[in-house]
């Protein structure tokens, strides 16, 4: 080991700071790089939205992130810090006792989610108990507090029902609450809303961000759905093949996006003020196989403007560089063939 | 629930009324169907060199020259309140619930059926002990050690529980622990519990072991399958996501959920059991109720297989009835639809 | 299933091999040893001799039995007028007095039959056996309401005028039958409707074991029959076991043809065939009293093996394997057809079908068999130097019958039997050679006297050619073991045995041996009924049936009883 390697082992400052993770699955096709080197950070009380296609890598490495990953199939490397302790080198036992307490998490649908079996509250008592060392009448009263603080109606008598007799959105809140339970200093919400009609969706989003501000813990939300962080994230980190391609608070990637991609995610973004005809931009072709990413930059094949660059693109990855402070772009275009793009044929048809 | 209940008892007793028209109609409609005469069926129940005279007046004393409804309605009037049979010497009175008179052994059906019960009870409950403790331990390790040494020995041994003949692995167990290791010299012989617990469980301990292995092998199965799929399950790794310690993952969560439909085919399979473990009651040598249902097809004694298969039905339909309430005991989302 | 029993029986094999079971290749017998002598001759007391029953007992009532091990082992606890000798060989054809002082004395026309009983024969309580409850009891077997399995002779030779169950009988000690006499109370008479020279093997039938009247619990008897013999029922549980013990009152001195060696006796019912064939090898079972011989698997490991082999006896059985043609079939009208199958037949891979030379038996040539008193060797229709089969005399019988070029049949047989099964498909390969082309009809085994293959309506309508058949006889002599089989005239509209011998010289025949007293003429005679019925060609003898029985070393005082139709004689077993 290095000097420089050694010094780049410290604990950094930020809450939270992943630094060249990867995460791979060798599976008798061959490696699938489902994330591959990505770097990020982020602070107590702020937001970061990660959002890419399905495929680009942003569960796998919200699982990254909570340590979820069966180190028997998945190949992990790279650091993550959390409020100064490294998960990845951790032992899995280390990892499990920050689960729920330190991290917590918010899954995609909440009815396969929770467990059919239990009761919503003996499922949020579970978590708590494991956690602090409370009676079961105290760990319930808990159980009933969380149940209110998310909205449910009549939480002292729902908090013996099972999850298949609420609704949906109620049994986002109840999954809402398990996850906060504990107080967790990182959140993080994988597709949230997903499941729900809008209506409810706002409800949620807003119910998010008020504990946000409550708890004061860094949150990170994971989505398809540029609206979603539009609305809750103070960052934005745009995946795509298991990389970061384009990174910057959300002004920037809303008004001066600069990758092709995120061009596409903004287009493909349903829009109330417009009509429905000519509201999406799809992204043509599929995303791709993450078992063989392209040699140079892996949106190149369904990239519009590929050809700019004379090939570039085909053969050279491109590399993260900051562009403006805080805002990354990963693409071989010029700076001024990208703002031009998007200035005079990308954002008038948005 | 208590509407649950009775609705399911009730769909219970008409089940169990359905099974024993269709058994009585196979019996004694079916054969008429197919040109068989009631002097046809009378003479089953007479010896080899029987004259017509005889045949003749066994028809008419066992009443299979009536309509078959009022044989029908005999049948169930004498389970409720009894029959009187005229044999020899005396009247003899089938009292209820009077399940038939075999006229080929010249006894009523019912005591016999009760009689050879403790056999098959003995059978059924010591191999489900060892089965399910076994195929479920089995199968929740293979599925956790999932590919492994362990993992594939165990399926190897589960394959050749499940496709080895019970009449292959019993006799070869028989002849290996009784004649050769003399661990068990009375296997192959039936003890009552009562007359002596020790005996009853030693001369039973290679039919249990038997007939776990097959059943095991089966559960051993079962469980690594269904194991695999809850592991797989989304609240499994919402459990995981608090925190919660592996064990209890796999104790509280999974395993749960996998014994779930493993419960409902041990219900099945238990009342299937209790009507008769034919092929291993047959290898064992043990007297009880699927010997006595293959002995009596055998004889060609007809209403003690009518007996024979109106009890399996009954402990089938209890079973099922006993797993539905189980089951809604333990999965919520039963109760309420 | 024949895969999983040579890996059975191979499996099986290897452990024999692994010592623990030195027990069973022990014992100082040699192979068939137990045909020509008493093997493991003691006089020794004592023990429980194990018994093995795959099957269950029809009845143990002796108004109400008809299996032949059932015969044999009803010798221990009940005493008929008659008995067959027991001693090995030939000998054992031969009948004695038991409950008689003599064999019977009989009218010039042989239709009076008089026995007079031994003095001092008791019941297992010490009370005096009377001629009487011999009577009894055969009235008992008139009764085929209450009793419905046992033999009928009784019922188709006396004079019953009607007579049809003493639970019917209203006269005092139900004793109204009027074809039997007891002048006193050692002394009982017979009077028959028509002639009837061997009666005294009628009077070895347990028909003639006597049943105190005071005693009869009619259908429930069967639970506790009154002993006469060496052993009396201590427990008895139909379907599950017997147990019983020496009998105090029994008095070998009125008894000279009975030991009484065991302390008990114990017998397990239902238990399985392969597992009781491996008790037997590894010696924790004396005897299986069906006696049937041991099955596929333990035969091939005791034939290959000296050790065990040494133990073992194929014992002839008064039993054939046979095909009937039925006559009202065509083309079988035309005798040439029948001679036709005759010849062709395939008797070797017939015999192969049922085990081989030494668990299967002998191929057959005609109808009788060693046992038989009178029996001539004779081979009408010799079928080649292996009895594979002689193509070209069936040819010419085909040519003979019009048929050169053969025709179309239906071969029966009895689904739960497989070796039947095999042995048709034998015969229909056999057949297959001269064009005869046969298809394989199965029927189950319980029905198929009653429903099919015994009802000429059947038979004729569904065109049954050839018909699978296998004969034992009640007791190894002509009447016993032809009559049935041969005489149109018992020939009934269902349920039948004779599947179609029609021949009035050969009922001629069996009316002239039922009235010839001397034993040597008579057996003459029934050789006559045998060559006639084979010139008829209405039937295929193909296998005299032998049986492997194995004795394990335990078991004492054991050999075939020739009487017996080739059964251990469980009379004289002992275990010390």
């Amino acid at each position: 080991m290095t000097d420089e390697d050694a010094t780049a082992v410290q604990a950094p400052k930020p809450f939270l700071e992943v630094r060249d993770l990867r995460i791979h699955f060798p599976t008798d096709d061959g490696l699938v790089r489902s994330v591959d080197g990505l770097s990020f950070s982020l602070e107590r009380g702020r937001t970061l939205g990660i959002v890419g296609e399905s495929g680009s890598g942003k569960s796998v490495t919200s699982l990254g992130l909570l340590g979820l990953h069966n180190r028997k199939n998945a190949r992990v490397s790279g650091e993550i810090w959390l409020d100064g302790q490294e998960i990845v080198g951790s032992s899995a036992d280390q990892v499990r006792r920050m689960r729920g307490r330190k991290m917590s998490m918010i899954f995609q649908d909440p009815l396969s989610s929770m467990h059919p079996f239990y009761t919503i509250g003996a499922q949020i008592i579970e978590a708590y108990r494991l956690h602090n060392d409370v009676s079961k009448q105290v760990a319930r009263k808990h159980a009933i507090d969380m149940l209110d603080r998310v909205g449910i109606p009549q939480p002292d008598r729902r908090v013996d029902d099972y999850p298949h007799q609420f609704s949906g959105g109620m049994r986002q809140r109840a999954m809402i609450a398990m996850a906060l339970s504990c107080d967790p200093e990182l959140l993080i919400a994988d597709e949230p809303t997903t499941a729900l009609d809008v209506t409810v969706q706002a409800q949620i989003l807003d119910l998010i961000r008020d504990l946000q501000q409550e708890f004061n813990s860094a949150v990170i939300i994971i989505t398809h759905d540029l609206g979603v962080v539009a609305e809750l994230s103070d960052d934005i980190l745009v995946m795509y093949g298991g990389r970061c391609v384009e990174y910057g608070d959300v002004e920037e990637i809303f008004h001066s996006p600069e990758h092709p991609y995120t061009w596409g995610l903004l287009g493909s973004m349903p829009r109330l003020d417009r009509d429905r005809s000519e509201r999406l931009l799809p992204i043509k072709g599929s995303p791709p196989s993450l078992i063989n990413v392209p040699q140079g930059c892996a949106f190149s094949p369904r990239c519009a403007y590929a050809e700019l660059n004379q090939g570039r693109s085909e053969t050279e990855r491109p590399e993260l560089r900051e562009i403006s402070p805080g805002h990354r772009v990963a693409c071989h275009l010029d700076r001024e063939d990208r703002r031009r793009l998007w200035d005079e044929e990308v954002r008038p048809k948005l | 629930m208590v509407n649950f209940l009775i609705r399911r008892l009730l769909a219970a007793i008409a089940l169990l009324i359905i099974v024993s028209m269709v058994t009585f109609a196979i019996f004694f409609l079916v054969p008429r169907l197919t040109g068989a005469s009631s002097a046809d069926l009378a003479s089953r129940y007479v010896g080899k060199s029987a004259g017509p005279q005889a045949i003749h007046e066994v028809e008419i004393r066992l009443g299979l020259n009536r309509p078959v409804v009022v044989q029908y309605w005999n049948f169930v009037k004498g389970i409720i309140v009894g029959a009187h049979y005229d044999f020899g010497p005396s009247k003899v009175y089938c009292a209820p619930p009077c399940f038939g008179y075999s006229f080929i052994n010249q006894t009523p059906v019912w005591p016999d059926l009760l009689d050879r019960l403790p056999v098959t009870l003995s059978l059924a409950a010591g191999a489900a002990v060892i089965w399910l403790v076994f195929g479920v331990t089995t199968g929740v390790i293979s599925a956790l050690k999932r590919g492994s040494a362990v993992d594939r020995a165990s399926m190897g041994v589960a394959l050749a529980g499940v496709s080895l003949p019970i009449f292959f692995t019993g006799l070869l167990s028989l002849a290996i622990f009784r004649d050769n290791l003399q661990w068990f010299p009375g296997a192959g012989t039936y003890v009552g519990f009562t007359q002596n617990p020790a005996t009853w469980a030693a001369n039973l301990v290679l039919p249990w072991v038997t007939l776990a292995f097959m059943q095991g092998a089966l559960y051993a199965r079962l469980t690594r399958a269904g194991m695999l799929e809850t592991m797989g399950e989304d609240y499994i790794r919402t459990a995981r996501a608090k925190g919660l310690p592996e064990r209890v993952v796999i104790t509280r969560h999974a395993l749960r959920a996998t014994l779930t439909p493993v419960l409902t085919i041990f219900g099945i399979d238990l009342g299937t059991l209790l009507g008769g473990a034919v092929l291993t009651e047959g290898t064992f040598s043990l007297p009880g109720l699927g010997k006595f249902a293959i002995d009596s097809i055998n004889n060609n004694d007809l209403p003690r297989v009518l007996g024979v298969v109106m009890i399996g039905a009954f402990f089938i339909v209890l079973a099922n009835l006993v797993v539905d309430i189980l089951y809604a005991v333990i999965d919520p989302r039963v109760r309420l639809s | 299933m024949a895969a999983v029993g040579a890996a059975l029986a191979l499996a099986l094999a290897a452990c024999g091999g692994t010592g623990g079971s030195t027990s069973s290749s022990g014992g100082n017998g040699k192979f068939n040893e137990g045909i020509t002598s008493v093997v493991n001759a003691s006089t020794k007391t004592g023990g429980t001799l194990r018994i093995g029953n795959a099957v269950e007992w029809d009845s143990t009532d002796p108004a109400d039995t008809y299996y032949g091990w059932s015969w044999d082992f009803i010798r221990l606890y009940g005493r008929a007028l008659t008995m067959f000798k027991t001693v090995p060989g030939q000998a054992g054809l031969q009948l004695v007095p038991d409950l008689a002082q003599n064999l019977g004395e009989h009218s010039a026309d042989f239709k009076t039959w008089t026995y007079k009983l031994k003095q001092g024969v008791k019941y297992e309580d010490g009370t005096p056996v009377r001629a009487q409850d011999v009577k009894y009891d055969v009235e008992r077997t008139l009764d085929k309401n209450t009793f419905p399995d046992g033999p009928t002779y009784f019922g188709d030779f006396l004079d019953t005028k009607g007579y049809s169950s003493p639970y019917k009988d209203k006269t005092p000690g139900k004793l109204g039958l009027k074809a039997i006499e007891t002048p006193d109370d050692n002394t009982i008479v017979f009077h028959l409707k028509k002639p009837f020279a061997g009666f005294d093997y009628f009077a070895m039938l347990p028909a003639t074991i006597p049943v105190p009247q005071a005693k009869d619990t009619g259908t429930n008897y069967k639970l506790h029959p009154v002993s006469t013999g060496p052993y009396k029922f201590e427990s008895y549980t139909p379907g599950k076991q017997l147990n019983m013990v020496r009998n105090t009152n029994w008095d070998p001195s009125t008894d000279p043809n009975r030991k009484q060696l065991p302390d008990r006796i114990q017998v397990q019912i239902g238990v399985n065939a392969d597992d009781l064939d491996n008790r037997l090898i590894a010696g924790s079972a004396d005897m299986d009293i069906q006696g049937l011989g041991l099955g596929a698997a333990a035969a091939a490991k005791v034939q290959s093996n000296a050790n065990l082999k040494k133990n073992a006896d194929s014992a002839a059985t008064a039993r054939l394997d046979y095909v009937a043609i039925s006559s009202s079939v065509p083309p079988f009208d035309n005798v040439h057809c029948r001679k036709a199958v005759e010849y062709a037949t395939d008797k070797q891979a017939m015999q192969t079908a049922y085990g081989g030379p030494l668990s299967g038996g002998d191929v057959a040539t005609h109808l009788m068999m060693p046992l038989i008193p009178g029996n001539q060797d004779i081979n009408p229709y010799p079928s080649g130097a292996d009895n594979h089969g002689d193509v070209a005399k069936a040819k010419q019988e085909l040519q003979a019958c019009n048929k050169p070029n053969g025709f179309n049949t239906i071969i029966s047989a009895r689904t739960e039997r497989p070796k039947e099964i095999n042995a048709a498909l034998a015969l229909q390969q056999g057949l297959k050679k001269v064009g005869i082309n046969a298809e394989i009809k199965k029927y189950p085994t319980g029905d198929y006297f009653k429903l099919y293959a015994g009802n000429p309506e059947y038979v004729k309508k569904n065109g049954l050619g050839l018909i699978m058949m296998s004969w034992g006889a009640d007791w190894p002599e002509g009447f016993g073991y032809l009559q049935q089989i041969v005489d149109s005239r018992v020939i009934r509209s269902a349920g039948n045995t004779n599947l179609g011998v029609k021949d009035p010289a050969v009922d001629q025949l069996i009316d002239k041996a039922t009235v010839t007293a001397d034993t040597t003429a008579r057996g003459a005679l029934w050789a006559q009924i045998d060559a006639k019925v084979m010139d008829d060609a209405y039937i295929v003898p193909f296998l005299d049936e032998k049986h492997l029985l194995y004795r394990p070393p335990s078991a004492k005082n054991v050999y075939v009883n020739q009487g017996l139709n080739g059964y251990y004689d469980y009379a004289q077993l002992g275990v010390k």
